[in-house]
């Protein structure tokens, strides 16, 4: 690279930037409502083999994420399980960007899981015993103490998910390839540029957008964070 | 409102098993911290499930191992009010009282929040978050959400115990309206034996996890007095306060006393140990103490390695305690008169 960094796009970059953004969202959106129901499972029920549960909630935390791609691949592929039953209805899913979704979902999943079970960890269980004894099923309960009091948590889970998902590389690479304008994310073109020569001026502009979307959710993680957390 | 429990139940460290039948409106669950009271409240709202036993509310089986029988704590009617309050901090004071009104089936609801809100005087601060709130006002509306919910049993779990003591005894007059006002009868847990005597008629005194005592508040206080270090506290409400060589004077009964800690307030309530009254048989001739009261004693007690001896002092009653030696000495029997010299300092308002 010589001289003063210029940020370049390619039309393939923009659609990078775009398909990132569109993968984290929908991963995070996905991820949210069994993200929730495994937080409430975990801190508020008693059950055999809650430990293991535990492990395997956490389990994407310790694994290479080349190995749960490739888990994803057997599962996902045209002879798993999960595969041929999305094939019957039509539903391909690997080498798509569903499956880029399904790997960052799947990654980011102890994230989301750990922020939204601190945040009930957090309610004082006498408010949720207080809401019973006042005429609320569990279920009433649930929603109207234990999730307004989990947003920070739900939303600092998010926050953390979709960050994760826009660098998600290891997992998506395995189950979505990198087909440009199909299911190459930003750390996808990224290493295609970084094995290309003469593409530094590229990979550093990408960089530079994957560094800034990281900073718009992390700073509007901390503001809304610290909203809620002043609310409650 | 009927209760009968027979319930055991199982912890790591400490084993509980509740044997008892209570009837009244006004009813105390007294004991020490750990003794298994909040344990008890907790098995009767339904929020803990006891291993084994029965209980009936009312005739009505609400919990019951053998049958299989264990109504949810939304359906059991029957509410708390913690320690803590515990407010929902995300609903303001209006949407936290409604909480258990909106949930609370048409046909129980006799208790309308107009009224509820006139008697616990919450008007001017319905619309408020509950952050924003002082202590007693946070209890004032855990109270009225508890009542709101038009409950059958109201369970006051420590309600006082967050509160210094001049909050404690402004709450102390909504906390009986429950029963005075919205005729729903409660339970009231402490472990101060001077609310227990001004919140409930009959005493379950709880000890290692069972009812060691069916009691009432003035036996209790009588029967403790003796090993109490603070003794029998007599709770004296005095009226029309007027300023009094430094100090205030206060209507009692036919008489006056004199009060260091007084104000101007038309009514008051002081507290005053037994341990503070000093019996004498003649009228001294001089004495530093500022009140000096004509008493007949009405009985005598033993109360551990005191005497208790109660008293009518123009047309009230008081409490002191001696030791066996100076009843000797005074030849106290009832019936005889006494001077009872009280200081001016020796009173403690209450509220």
């Amino acid at each position: 690279m010589n001289g003063i960094f210029m940020l370049t796009f390619t039309p393939s970059d923009y659609e990078a930037i775009g398909l990132s953004a569109k993968v984290a969202f929908s991963a995070t959106l996905l991820s949210l409502p069994f993200g929730f129901f495994m937080a409430y499972l975990i801190t508020y029920c008693t059950f055999r083999g809650k430990m293991l549960v535990e492990v395997l909630i956490n389990l994407p935390l310790t694994l290479p994420p080349v190995v749960i791609g490739y888990f994803l691949l057997l599962l996902l592929g045209k002879n798993g399980w999960l595969g041929r039953l999305f094939e019957a209805v039509g539903i391909r899913l690997i080498f798509t960007w569903k499956a880029a979704v399904i790997a960052s979902a799947v990654v980011g999943f102890p994230l989301m899981v750990r922020s939204i079970r601190l945040g009930m960890e957090a309610i004082d269980l006498q408010l949720i015993q207080a809401s019973r004894t006042l005429g609320a099923h569990w279920y009433d309960a649930l929603l109207t103490v234990i999730l307004p009091l989990s947003l920070s948590g739900i939303f600092a889970g998010s926050s953390l998910m979709f960050a994760r998902s826009l660098g998600e590389f290891g997992a998506t690479i395995i189950v979505a390839g990198n087909i440009p304008g199909v299911t190459q994310t930003i750390p996808l073109a990224i290493y295609d540029y970084a094995n290309s020569p003469n593409s530094e001026n590229m990979a550093l502009s990408l960089c530079f957008i994957s560094v800034i979307l990281s900073l718009i959710v992390l700073i509007f993680h901390e503001i809304i964070g610290r909203k809620l957390v002043r609310r409650i | 409102m009927e209760l009968r429990v027979n319930v055991e139940k199982r912890f790591i460290d400490a084993a509980m098993a509740f044997d008892f039948k209570v009837a009244g409106e006004r009813i105390g669950l007294f004991g020490e911290s750990g003794s298994g009271k909040s344990t008890l409240a907790g098995m009767l709202a339904g929020l803990v499930q006891p291993d084994k036993g029965e209980i009936f509310l009312d005739e009505e089986c609400i919990f019951s191992r053998s049958r299989r029988i264990n109504i949810p704590p939304e359906r059991r009617r029957i509410s708390i009010v913690f320690q803590q309050s515990s407010l929902f901090p995300h609903l303001s004071v209006k949407s936290n009282l409604l909480y258990g009104f909106r949930r609370c089936s048409p046909e129980y609801r006799t208790i309308d929040f107009a009224t509820l809100v006139d008697v616990l005087k919450l008007e001017k601060i319905l619309q408020r978050g509950v952050n924003n709130l002082s202590g007693g006002e946070k209890q004032r509306v855990s109270l009225g959400r508890a009542v709101l919910a038009n409950p059958r049993l109201l369970l006051m779990d420590e309600p006082l115990s967050a509160l210094d003591d001049v909050l404690k005894f402004q709450i102390i007059p909504y906390l009986k309206s429950v029963s005075e006002h919205f005729k729903i009868p409660y339970f009231f847990i402490s472990h101060s034996l001077v609310e227990m005597r001004l919140m409930a008629d009959q005493i379950l005194v709880v000890a290692s996890g069972h009812i060691a005592e069916t009691t009432t508040a003035e036996q209790l206080a009588r029967t403790r007095m003796g090993q109490s270090p603070i003794g029998y506290i007599n709770l004296i409400r005095v009226t029309e306060p007027r300023r009094h060589e430094g100090l205030f004077a206060y209507r009692w009964g036919n008489g006056d006393l004199l009060i260091s800690a007084g104000n101007d307030q038309a009514e008051a309530l002081f507290e005053l140990s037994s341990k503070d009254i000093i019996l004498c048989k003649q009228h001294p001739e001089a004495i530093s103490a500022r009140n000096l009261l004509t008493c007949t004693v009405l009985n005598t007690f033993v109360s551990g390695n005191r005497i208790g001896v109660e008293l009518a002092c123009g047309g009230e009653r008081l409490m002191a305690e001696i030791v066996e030696q100076a009843a000797i000495e005074l030849g106290i029997t009832a019936g005889c008169k006494l001077y009872a010299a009280i200081k001016a300092a020796a009173f403690r308002r209450l509220g």
